[in-house]
């Protein structure tokens, strides 16, 4: 299959093109960009005039609720949300049931993810065993069967001598660790940020310390340990601070943000809106700001949408009950788009954060469209929008606090290792 | 985002908090319930405003004085009143919040009355009526968790308009576990509304909420300090189960610097009421002495509940 992408305005950040020039794509690889290669001859030519030809976006957090949660959603629908979204590639945490700790798991995940092949699922491994923080899972075996970083989804590890140990053996081998920083203590009956709007609603508050204390004890052990750690989705502006502090002292830490905590704010929140029930907690609107600030100039690697669908039944109860949690695959690239126009930012510096950024978390060599890269492209239509209903989200899940708005951008196709995945008519 | 407990003109649909209530909605509440005391006089203590009506008290959530007065007057308005005590039927059986809500409302009823341990819990019940369409039936939250207590509040409006006729020129305390308590949310939100120009809260910090100040509050936590000069001294209970917790060292500690004794009261201005939303634990949150001494007000409060609740049923029923 030999494809030609004419006409599009290529963004590829990781070499730093943003102008007008054609993709072509043969034997699932990028063959060439701008010019043709000798004796190319196209199977099927997209027309891509008006509208951007970028990487197939990289999520670094998305629930597709296998093993075990099959009633909030599957692999084929959530794998189907993810190809319309223009997302290529997929980092999975690990809190599925039950969860990802060991390689037979992973195995028949990777196994039944290639079926409907609509994205590259890549696992994150459990840290340890049932994410109960007591013993830890066989990490190489499980970076065998496929998982690239290892981590505890939203459950903190309690006790500190099982994490050091945890991240030291980690460090041996030198996988990555992610980590959502959450105090287990100090975070154990917040739903909403301890603030002027929990305290307003009645509702049980988590303060910033529940984030920041996990998290200066994470950086002290990623210093000792010497582990590559990843902080995924942080959430406020006092975090963001310490995680710059421990760059420039030299701990080895990235971390990113969720498209929701960098759009909304505890404010939106509302009267009771259990859509915006969400782990970590929706914080202030100056964190929202800082975080904002953070994405822009690089503070925060990566964006992601940290994806998970909820059925209906575990939305329809009082805030404090709901499930927290929403879905976001088809969200996430234009969440960005409005971000970067909101931010008056480059295209090609705002899809870094979903497309190059993402894969060096990742370790992987993609996001990108260099010639002999695999050719995993999404192309949009930047001038079109999208009306998030439930009728329109692929995903099983229909749980957005985005739910009602008119975002911008649209996908009109996603190519995976050179084949379309998904288009949509103009 | 519309507040969901007015209608499309701004009238009242629901009374789920006071919260974003306009200063002529409370007022008129308050109006409307002054000549509902006069029925507790006469000798046949009935209206006919509510007849037909179904009125379902939905409690999940144990209450014995809440219900009773809810239930008191809605029968003075002629309703016909349920009483369903959740806590130990349906949902102990796995029903949903929804499900029994639906289940109620195809045996034709009229208005809900919900206390419910979670806050928010009375507004999903609505923004679910108004889902399905079912305009005409009307919910009163009588207590959602620490979010709000609306009638509560506003019983204590009337009682505080009683003895001091105006809010323009006073200053109300109110004492104890604000953090946990719903009363003292709703309490805040009406005497704001109302223009009282001082509203303080009196408490240690670990039962004061963050940020709490933005709701229009000046805090102590020092009592004498805090009711110095005060027109109205709201106590608030002070729940048993608080005390297992890292919240509170001893009951004795907190009588000692937070129970309201005579001595304390002596700060407070010469002819201050004191009020408290009961069940009452003397000894705790406030002295014998001072309950039942010539300050408190705590009885007429229970009555005028009464008044309160029934101009809120009749209003919301359009009678």
């Amino acid at each position: 299959m030999k494809i030609h992408i004419k006409n599009g305005r290529l963004v590829d950040p990781a070499n730093g093109i943003d102008a007008q020039q054609d993709v072509y794509i043969a034997a699932g690889r990028i063959a060439a960009v701008a010019a043709a290669p000798e004796g190319f001859v196209a199977n099927r030519v997209i027309d891509a005039a008006g509208l951007v030809v970028c990487p197939g976006l990289i999520d670094l957090s998305a629930r597709l609720r296998e093993p075990g949660f099959e009633y909030k959603a599957t692999l084929e629908s959530e794998m189907a949300a993810a190809a319309a979204g223009g997302v290529t590639s997929l980092a999975c945490p690990p809190d599925t049931d039950p969860p990802l700790d060991e390689p037979g798991l992973v195995e028949m995940l990777k196994h039944r993810a290639r079926h409907p092949n609509f994205a590259h699922v890549y696992p994150v491994g459990a840290l340890t065993l049932g994410l109960a923080g007591e013993r830890l899972t066989e990490m190489a075996e499980l970076h065998e069967a496929g998982c690239i970083a290892f981590g505890q989804a939203n459950m903190p590890v309690v006790d500190t001598q099982v994490l050091m140990r945890a991240l030291q053996y980690a460090a041996t081998f030198d996988y990555p660790v992610w980590l959502q920083a959450q105090d287990p203590f100090l975070g154990k009956d917040g739903v909403a940020h301890d603030g002027e709007v929990a305290t307003r609603l009645g509702l049980s508050g988590m303060p910033v310390s529940a984030e920041t204390i996990a998290i200066a004890t994470i950086l002290q052990l990623a210093r000792d340990t010497g582990v590559r750690v990843h902080l995924t989705r942080i959430s406020s502006a006092a975090a963001l601070e310490m995680i710059a502090a421990a760059r420039s002292s030299g701990i080895a830490v990235t971390c990113d943000v969720s498209i929701n905590h960098l759009h909304l704010s505890d404010q939106d929140i509302g009267y009771f809106n259990p859509h915006a029930h969400l782990v970590p907690p929706l914080r202030a609107g100056r964190d929202r700001d800082a975080l904002r600030r953070g994405l822009a100039d690089g503070t925060i690697n990566a964006l992601c949408s940290d994806h998970t669908p909820v059925d209906d039944d575990a939305k329809q109860v009082p805030f404090s009950e709901a499930e927290p949690g929403a879905t976001g695959l088809e969200l996430l690239l234009p969440l960005t788009l409005k971000w970067a126009a909101e931010m008056r930012l480059p295209l090609g510096t705002a899809l870094a954060r979903i497309t190059t950024d993402s894969a060096r978390i990742l370790g992987l060599p993609a996001g990108t469209l260099t010639v002999g890269a695999a050719a995993d492209v999404c192309v949009f239509d930047p001038h079109g929008s999208l009306r998030v209903t439930r009728d329109k989200l692929k995903s099983q899940g229909k749980n957005t606090p985005f739910l009602g708005m008119e975002l911008p951008g649209r996908v009109r196709y996603t190519l995976l290792d050179g084949h379309v995945a998904y288009e949509s008519r103009p | 985002m519309r507040n969901p407990q007015l209608d499309k003109n701004g009238g009242l649909q629901h009374l789920l908090t006071i919260d974003g209530l306009p200063r002529d909605v409370l007022t008129a509440i308050l109006d409307t319930a002054a000549p509902f005391t006069e029925v507790a006089e006469r000798e046949v203590k009935k209206l006919p405003l509510l007849r037909g009506k179904s009125v379902f008290n939905l409690f999940f959530e144990s209450s014995t004085r809440t219900r009773t007065t809810f239930e008191i007057a809605a029968k003075r308005l002629s309703a016909d009143v349920i009483n369903l005590n959740i806590s130990t039927s349906s949902t102990s059986k796995g029903e949903t919040l929804l499900d029994t809500v639906d289940n109620l409302c195809a045996m034709q009823a009229d208005m809900f009355v919900v206390r419910h341990a979670a806050s928010g819990a009375p507004f999903l019940i609505a923004q679910h009526l108004a889902a399905m369409g079912l305009d005409h039936i009307h919910v009163i939250n009588a207590g959602d968790g620490r979010h709000a207590h609306p009638t509560q509040g506003l019983l204590d409006m009337y009682t505080i308009r009683h003895y001091k006729k105006n809010f323009g020129n006073l200053v109300v305390a109110v004492v104890g576990d604000v953090l946990h308590s719903r009363v003292a949310r709703s309490q805040i939100h009406a005497l704001t509304t109302l223009g009282v120009p001082e509203v303080r809260v009196i408490g240690p910090k670990t039962l004061i909420p963050t940020e709490v100040e933005k709701l229009g509050v000046r805090v102590f936590h020092d009592m004498r300090a805090g009711l110095k000069d005060v027109d109205v001294v709201m106590m608030l209970r002070l729940q048993n189960e608080r005390m297992q917790g890292a919240l509170l060292p001893s009951p004795q500690e907190f009588f000692k610097y937070y129970g309201l004794t005579a001595d304390k009261l002596e700060c407070a201005r010469p002819d201050a009421i004191v009020m408290h939303p009961g069940p009452m634990n003397r000894g705790v949150e406030i002295d014998s002495a001072v309950a039942d001494g010539p300050h408190a007000v705590i009885l007429p409060q229970v009555t005028f509940g009464i008044a309160v609740r029934m101009a809120v049923m009749s209003m919301l029923a359009g009678a």
